[in-house]
């Protein structure tokens, strides 16, 4: 097969350029741990509490050490459960340090649902029987809009909280 | 040496065949069933950008979700597989004919396709299946609402054999020569669809369907959306190789070219077809239970397919060029300037590439392994399929329509018409700058997709957000502008235009080409060599996902509204 002179060099160019990127990615992803969120732990989605984390005292944020936080939610169509605070009112938004680490975990105890701070990197699909987790640094103060952007039925657009970020 | 000259005539100018009045009302069929849908998603979609922008609330209980079903069912997969198989078959039949026996067969398909799209639409309207036109579990539709999608695949697998049927036909007549190049072309596109479709197949008829009828009382839900997802990444290509079908073989034809090179042209089809299935992972990126070095293996071949699209780009570039210059226009962009930019036959598809190369670099970043968590469920997302399917796909197929409607209906486009689709294509450019703009800004700043409008507790992420869903809006109104013109033009070209004979635009190789080598008809060797990487990049995961499967998943209906 015949292969024009341009289209050659075209063709080494652009293969060239794809080996790069892709080592690029798996520098990242194999040397860096900037794998995509992968967790695979299981759980039984009818029975979320068997899990520690998933325990209603458990759910919204703890603090286990100077700066470092979790996270655990219970999501349900259409809520994200994080507890009750002292009045006993349902969480709807986590306070935390500039610069503190945060483990969020998170699973359903129905259908798919999706997960993201937005403007963040935080962004996971959330499905029946997986517990999805990712921990992040929050650098940047402000308040963050936590979304489901996956399509769970008639109130996805009114399943989110918030993320405060303080100085 | 002069037998040999006589030989390569042979090979230049293939024999065409003409395309009977029987013929030509199957293929009219197929192509009028999209553009009814083309009507039906687009008004769907005005409705959506106007909830989303607050403009309006839907009247008489019709749920948000309703009407985004009807919008990704009708459009992604009706308009486009009932597009796409009709001109197959045209292309086929003008290549290498179509008997009676066959034609009776591909009306089966068209009908068994028109009954599970019609179970299915009762389904969404009743309200029973708003699941959206990717249905995951466990969100459990009506049974029928699955139903009629498993007819609607197994009608195309019906009009795929007879495409195949054609081929071997023709072939056995012909046994020198090579098959014609878009035969060719819709052989590998059939032959993808269908591997690919076997998974979407199993999925609803193992899984899907009896769990919807209370046979089986859970559903393995990451199992149903690899399947899926195995479908989900051909798809898409199952719709751009037809256009590219167009821009190969008909295009140079059209701006008085030839083709730049038949073997190349086969070759990226070829690979499109090694590298379209076995890569569904890029759709699962962010995904629990899914190992991350197969994630990572997937992306890699995903990217494979960067090679045939880059010379795609280059052939058709090179096709314009040489024909500019051998026309006699010098000059470093000489040839650019004198294509025929006033013919509506070459304009709309030509629009359709140029959008291709932002669609194609907004690929690039959703496919990106780390990237990909940027963009994931985010606007963007709906942003860049509107610029692929709803403008590379889209406007190449309404390119194709402008010549390929009169054909088969025995009238002409005339100069209004002409004028009317160049009107057309430029409203459809600039609705679609302004919607696919938006939703891509929208996105990188955290948007959600398929989200109806939403305050989200007055955050001030939420009313950046709303300004580029009015922006949306506008661009959506212009949109279903363009889309109200083009059914005109199409009803106009079906049944009003004056009569007389249109072209079937095919191209031909240069007179003096490079035969095309043997291997090429290979089809045992493609499909082993498809299958090979299909089983490499799944078999792994896949065992590891049955071996590792939670609890599985009862239906749940109502949270779609059904009690
Ligand atoms: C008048 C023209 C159109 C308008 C105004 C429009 C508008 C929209 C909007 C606003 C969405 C996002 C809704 C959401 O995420 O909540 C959407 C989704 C979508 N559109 Fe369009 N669209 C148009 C034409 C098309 C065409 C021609 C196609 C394909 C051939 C198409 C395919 C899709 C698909 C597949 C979705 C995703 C549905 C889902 O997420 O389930 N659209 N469209
Ligand atoms: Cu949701
Ligand atoms: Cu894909």
């Amino acid at each position: 097969m015949h292969l024009h002179k341009y289209e050659k060099i075209w063709l080494i160019f652009g293969i060239g350029s794809l080996a790069l990127f892709l080592v690029v990615l798996g520098f990242g992803a194999f040397w860096k741990g900037t794998h995509p969120q992968s967790h695979g732990a299981t759980i039984d989605p009818e029975n979320i509490e068997a899990h520690d984390a998933f325990q209603s005292e458990n759910l919204g944020l703890t603090k286990v050490d100077e700066d470092k936080y979790i996270v655990n939610i219970a999501a349900s169509a259409f809520n994200y459960d994080m507890g009750v605070d002292e009045d006993g009112n349902p969480v709807k938004k986590i306070t935390i340090p500039k610069g503190s680490t945060v483990l969020f975990q998170i699973t359903t105890k129905d259908v798919v649902h999706g997960f993201n701070v937005s403007g963040t990197n935080v962004n996971m699909m959330v499905e029946p029987g997986y517990i999805s987790r990712m921990e992040t640094v929050m650098k940047k103060p402000g308040e963050y809009t936590v979304v489901c952007n996956e399509y769970c039925g008639v109130g996805h657009h009114l399943m989110y909280a918030t993320v405060e970020v303080t100085e | 040496m002069a037998i040999k000259k006589t030989m390569s005539i042979v090979h230049i100018t293939p024999k065409q065949f003409p395309i009977t009045k029987k013929e030509a009302r199957l293929y009219m069929a197929f192509i009028s069933v999209a553009f009814i849908s083309l009507f039906i998603g687009g008004l769907m979609g005005l409705l959506q950008t106007l909830v989303r922008s607050g403009t309006i609330t839907l009247p008489w209980g019709i749920d948000y979700y309703q009407v985004l079903t009807v919008h990704g069912v009708i459009l992604a997969l009706v308009l486009t597989t009932f597009f796409i198989i009709g001109f197959q078959f045209a292309l086929m039949g003008k290549t290498v004919g179509i008997s009676m026996k066959q034609r009776k067969a591909a009306w089966i398909s068209f009908w068994v396709m028109l009954i599970g799209t019609m179970m299915t639409a009762t389904m969404i309207l009743l309200g029973k299946a708003s699941v959206l036109y990717t249905f995951y579990a466990p969100l459990q539709a009506h049974p029928l609402f699955y139903i009629g999608l498993a007819l609607v695949i197994v009608g195309s697998w019906v009009a795929g054999i007879v495409n195949f049927r054609q081929v071997y036909v023709w072939k056995r007549a012909n046994p020198d020569e090579k098959s014609p190049l878009l035969a060719f072309m819709v052989t590998i596109n059939m032959i993808m669809w269908i591997i690919a479709s076997l998974g979407v197949a199993v999925a609803v008829l193992v899984q899907f369907i009896p769990w919807s009828l209370g046979y089986a009382e859970t559903i393995n839900v990451l199992v149903s959306r690899t399947l899926f997802w195995y479908f989900g990444h051909p798809l898409v290509y199952f719709w751009l190789l037809p256009a590219y079908m167009a821009w190969y073989a008909i295009i140079p034809k059209i701006i008085g070219g030839k083709i730049f090179s038949d073997s190349l042209a086969r070759l990226s089809f070829i690979l499109f077809l090694f590298f379209s299935i076995p890569v569904g992972f890029h759709h699962q990126l962010t995904e629990p239970g899914i190992d991350p070095v197969w994630k990572f293996i997937q992306v890699v071949l995903t990217f494979m397919v960067v090679i045939p699209s880059l010379m795609t780009a280059f052939s058709l570039f090179a096709t314009f060029e040489i024909t500019g210059r051998k026309k006699g226009f010098g000059g470093l962009f000489g040839w650019f300037r004198h294509l025929p930019w006033k013919d509506i036959r070459f304009l709309a598809p030509m629009l359709g590439m140029l959008a291709f190369i932002p669609g194609g670099a907004g690929g690039i970043i959703n496919a990106s392994h780390q990237m990909n968590a940027v963009v994931h469920n985010t606007m963007w997302v709906t942003g860049h399929f509107h610029l692929t399917v709803a403008t590379t796909v889209m406007l190449t197929f309404f390119g194709v329509s402008y010549w390929l409607i009169p054909h088969l209906t025995g009238r002409k486009l005339t100069p209004t018409m002409n004028k009317l689709g160049i009107i057309q294509s430029i409203i459809w450019i600039v609705g679609m700058a302004i919607m696919s703009g938006s939703m891509h800004i929208q996105g990188l700043l955290g948007g959600p997709r398929r989200s109806s409008y939403s305050e989200y507790g007055g955050t001030e992420q939420a009313a950046d957000w709303l300004g580029y869903q009015i922006a949306q809006a506008i661009g959506g109104t212009i949109l279903f502008i363009g889309i109200l013109l083009m059914v005109y033009i199409v009803i106009k070209l079906a049944f009003f235009a004056p009569t007389g004979k249109e072209a079937f635009p095919i191209a031909e190789e240069e007179a003096d080409a490079k035969p095309t080598p043997k291997f090429m008809e290979n089809w045992k060797l493609w499909i082993g060599i498809t299958v090979l990487l299909i089983l490499f990049a799944y078999t792994v995961p896949f065992i590891d996902i049955i071996q590792h499967s939670p609890p599985g998943s009862p239906p749940f209906d109502w949270p779609i509204g059904n009690q």
